[in-house]
Parts: structure tokens; C-alpha cells; sequence
């Protein structure tokens, strides 16, 4: 349990990480909290043969508020500071509702919002709430900046969009629309625990308090975030009743997903999850867009 | 590739100054290359939180770390909870009387992990103890004592501060 030798450079500006990333591309990792990176190296599951550590270049640790209403939440801001923000309570209740459910308090302390998106851990939450939300991951590199959707980011299995020569240094959080309600639910065994299955749900009501932009995605069931796109069909354009939200999540279970069987749960108990839990999440979101206190 | 920095790091209020190889994690270092056997360690991959120290203030794994991480950083371990050796801190008092350990091997981890949230929290409800140990295991007690250590401790430190 000692992890290989590797080359570590740890930069102090953006710059020089940028350039270290053209220079060592493929065989290069991005050291960024080190809590999921390090717990692989120390298995051998991975080894890289250079480590770029990115913790000492504090221009990538902020919270902004964006002109649009929304937050930018820079790549190498700890967990624990997105969790105690006030400005993402305020812009965005959703990530503010998941935040506790992220590992334990020690984990927290060090591993980052950015690390756990390019990690893209298909059991992690905020890979599916950046997907409920629409937002949007910052990836740069020496030749230039891309902004990019997170329906396109998430590509597969610990897998996404980005380039060798890429580093994920922000991430872009839309404001709440208006009359939209969110709920985030989880069933892990132990608290902090990687979830069996959680939801993030957001979707708006239109003025006559029809769904309108339902968004659900899970993690836990695939090869990564899952939007449920056949249960956002069946709530799109309907009055948001006991019925109708029974029934998108009974497809939810049946067509959005494909759970797998692991040691901690079989897919039979995964798919059961995806419904009951999509059903209280569907009818939590429904009762905040229509001003509900929950 | 047998990279060699120098580190220095105030470990326990003692400024320590060692060459290592990154790959040095931080809780091997110290163990072996500091000597403080106190932070113990069990799973070595972020699980069992046996490995919890004070990075900055701020509770975390030692085994999730490089040493060369804690360059120019302060650290507590165990070592450092207690004011003189002839005393115990009082998390530590209310752990011996509240019997909130058995063999002893994770305790380390528990408290440093209640040190910070104790500071930050100093009236828990069961519920929040239970949230705050969550990333501790520990085969002996079933927690209940500890729990219950938690609680003696808060009262303590409610009383010594009154």
C-alpha cells in the first residue's frame, strides 16, 4: 500500500501548470485533493508517471457570483468551503443540499469541487448535480479555453471530454430559473458513504403549473451521471399529480437506467432505489416551484 | 527518478526540516521519519480514518496526503492534543472515563477528528456526533461509548470554560 515513484511538480501559477500539462500530456495526472487519486496510487490502481499538484496556486480557490445570477466555483475550492458558502446557499440551494452528503467531514476538508468532476466517478453526486443543473466545467490549456456543457463533459466510465493537455480550473453554476424547485435524495449505507443510488432533480413549473424542463439525474446506476430523459417526457407539459409523478418514476427505473450488481447492492434493489427515490425527489422539486415550504 | 525535496514542517509546534521522495505519504512520514507512532494507520486508502491529523486546523487523512504537501504547513497529531505529560486533553479525559475505547487503534483518528468539530460545535446533538464520526471506523466499542464520550467531553469543556 505505498504508492510508485512519479515526478511531482507542484506549480504556483496557472501558467506553469498549463505548460507542465503541454509538456507532459498522457503520462501526467493533476494532483488536485488527492482523495481519490491518492487512495489509487496507493493500490497501484494507478501510476502516473508525473504528478502536477495544483495546491499552490490559490487563483483556482474562489467563489464568485456571476453576472447572470449564478456562481462560478473555481476547480481547486475545497468541499468544505462550497458546503459553509453562503453565496451557494443563496444561488444554488441544490449543491448547497448536496454538499453534506459528499464522503466524510476529513475528505471534505481536502478534496475539491474540481477533482470530483474530472474524476468522474460514476457513484459521485456533484458529476450529477452539474448535470441536473446544466452547468458548465472550465477546461484549459496552453492552447486556449473551452467552456464545456456537462451533458457533453461526462463521456463514460471515469471518463470525460477533457484533452491530455487539459485541466478543469472552474466550474459554471446557472442561476435557479424562475418558479423551479429542486430535491436531492440518497440512500448510502453509512452516512457519507458512496451512494447506492442518489437523485438531483430540478424543473421548472409553467405559469398554468405544468412541468416545463424537468431535470433528473442520478448516480450509482450506469457508467456515469444518467439523465433520465424517458421520465422528464412523461412529466413534460403535465400537472405535476401523485399519477403522473408515480408514473415518471416508475420509467425512470424501467427505461432511464441500467444498474449494475455490485457487493453492496444487486441492480434489481438499485432499480427499486431509482424509483422510490425519484418519486420523493419529483414530488419534493414539485412542492418548492410551487412555493411550498418542504 | 529519485526526486529528493526538503521539507520543512511544524509538526506539534516543532519545526521539523527532512529531505524526502514525494511519494513519502504524509502519515509514513510521521510515523517513520518523525517518530510519532500515534497516528496510526489502518487502511491506508481513505476509509477507516485512523490516520485523521490536523492539517492547518482543518481534520484530515494523513494517508490521503504527500508529505512533500505539508511543506511550509502546520500539523497536530495525537502527540499534540494534551498541554504536558503529566495531563490529559480533555477529549482525552472523557474518552478514558466514558470508556470510549477498547483497543485503542483508531482512537487517534476519533480524536482528531473531535478536536476541530468539538471547537466549532461545542453542544452537539447525538445525530451531529454520529455525522462528525462518520469517516472513523472502529471494530471494538459500537460506538455507543463513544458517543457518550463525545457528550462527557463537550460538558467538560462547557464547565472548564464557565
Amino acid at each position: 500500500m505505498k504508492p510508485p515513484p512519479f515526478a511531482y511538480h507542484a506549480p504556483t501559477t496557472l501558467d506553469e501548470a498549463l505548460q507542465l500539462m503541454a509538456e507532459h500530456g498522457y503520462g501526467a495526472k493533476v494532483l488536485a485533493g488527492g482523495q481519490s487519486l491518492i487512495a489509487t496510487m496507493n493500490f497501484r490502481l494507478a501510476a502516473p508517471a508525473v504528478l502536477i499538484d495544483l495546491n499552490k496556486i490559490p487563483e483556482l480557490s474562489i467563489i464568485q457570483p456571476t453576472a447572470e445570477g449564478g456562481a462560478l466555483v473555481g476547480a481547486m475550492t475545497r468541499h468544505v468551503q462550497v458546503e459553509q458558502s453562503e453565496l451557494i446557499a443563496r444561488t444554488a440551494p441544490l449543491l448547497h443540499a448536496t454538499m453534506p452528503h459528499i464522503a466524510h467531514p476529513q475528505i471534505r476538508n481536502r478534496g475539491t469541487f474540481g477533482g470530483s468532476i474530472a474524476h468522474a466517478d460514476p457513484a459521485a453526486e456533484l458529476p450529477a448535480f452539474l448535470r441536473a443543473v446544466r452547468g458548465q466545467v472550465l477546461a484549459q490549456s496552453r492552447r486556449g479555453q473551452r467552456w464545456i456543457d456537462a451533458d457533453d463533459f461526462f463521456i463514460g466510465l471515469f471518463s470525460t471530454a477533457l484533452e491530455p493537455d487539459e485541466i478543469v480550473t472552474a466550474v459554471r453554476l446557472p442561476a435557479m430559473p424562475a418558479r423551479s424547485g429542486w430535491s436531492m435524495q440518497e440512500l448510502s449505507r453509512r452516512h457519507g458513504d458512496f451512494a447506492l443510488v442518489a437523485v438531483e432533480a430540478l424543473l421548472t413549473l409553467d405559469a398554468d403549473g405544468a412541468c416545463d424542463d424537468v431535470r433528473l439525474a442520478f448516480c450509482g446506476v450506469g457508467e456515469g451521471p444518467v439523465l433520465a430523459t424517458a421520465a422528464a417526457a412523461v412529466l413534460q407539459g403535465q400537472r405535476p399529480t401523485a399519477e403522473v409523478i408515480e408514473a415518471a418514476a416508475a420509467i425512470a427505473a424501467s427505461d432511464d437506467v441500467d444498474p449494475h450488481s455490485d457487493v453492496h447492492a444487486t441492480s434489481a434493489y438499485r432499480r427499486h432505489l431509482v424509483d422510490v427515490l425519484a418519486k420523493r425527489a419529483l414530488t419534493a422539486a414539485c412542492a418548492r416551484a410551487a412555493g411550498e415550504e418542504v | 527518478m529519485n526526486q529528493i525535496m526538503k521539507i520543512s514542517v511544524t509538526v506539534n509546534g516543532v519545526l521539523y526540516e527532512r529531505s524526502v521522495e514525494p511519494r513519502l505519504l504524509l502519515s509514513d512520514f510521521i510515523r517513520h521519519e518523525l517518530g510519532l507512532t500515534g497516528t496510526h494507520v489502518g487502511c491506508e486508502h481513505g476509509v477507516c480514518g485512523a490516520c485523521t491529523i490536523l492539517f492547518d486546523g482543518a481534520a484530515v487523512r494523513s494517508c490521503l496526503m504527500f508529505a512533500v504537501q505539508a511543506d511550509a504547513h502546520e500539523i497536530v497529531t495525537v502527540e499534540g492534543l494534551s498541554p504536558d505529560p503529566q495531563h490529559l486533553d480533555a477529549l482525552q479525559e472523557a474518552f478514558w472515563e466514558a470508556h470510549g475505547l477498547q483497543c485503542g487503534f483508531c482512537t487517534p483518528g476519533f480524536l482528531m477528528t473531535l478536536k476541530p468539530f468539538l471547537a466549532q460545535n461545542p453542544d452537539p446533538s447525538d445525530e451531529e456526533i454520529r455525522e462528525a464520526i462518520s469517516g472513523n471506523l472502529c471494530r471494538c466499542t459500537g460506538y455507543e461509548h463513544i458517543v457518550d464520550a463525545v457528550k462527557l467531553a463537550a460538558a467538560k469543556m462547557k464547565e472548564s470554560s464557565s
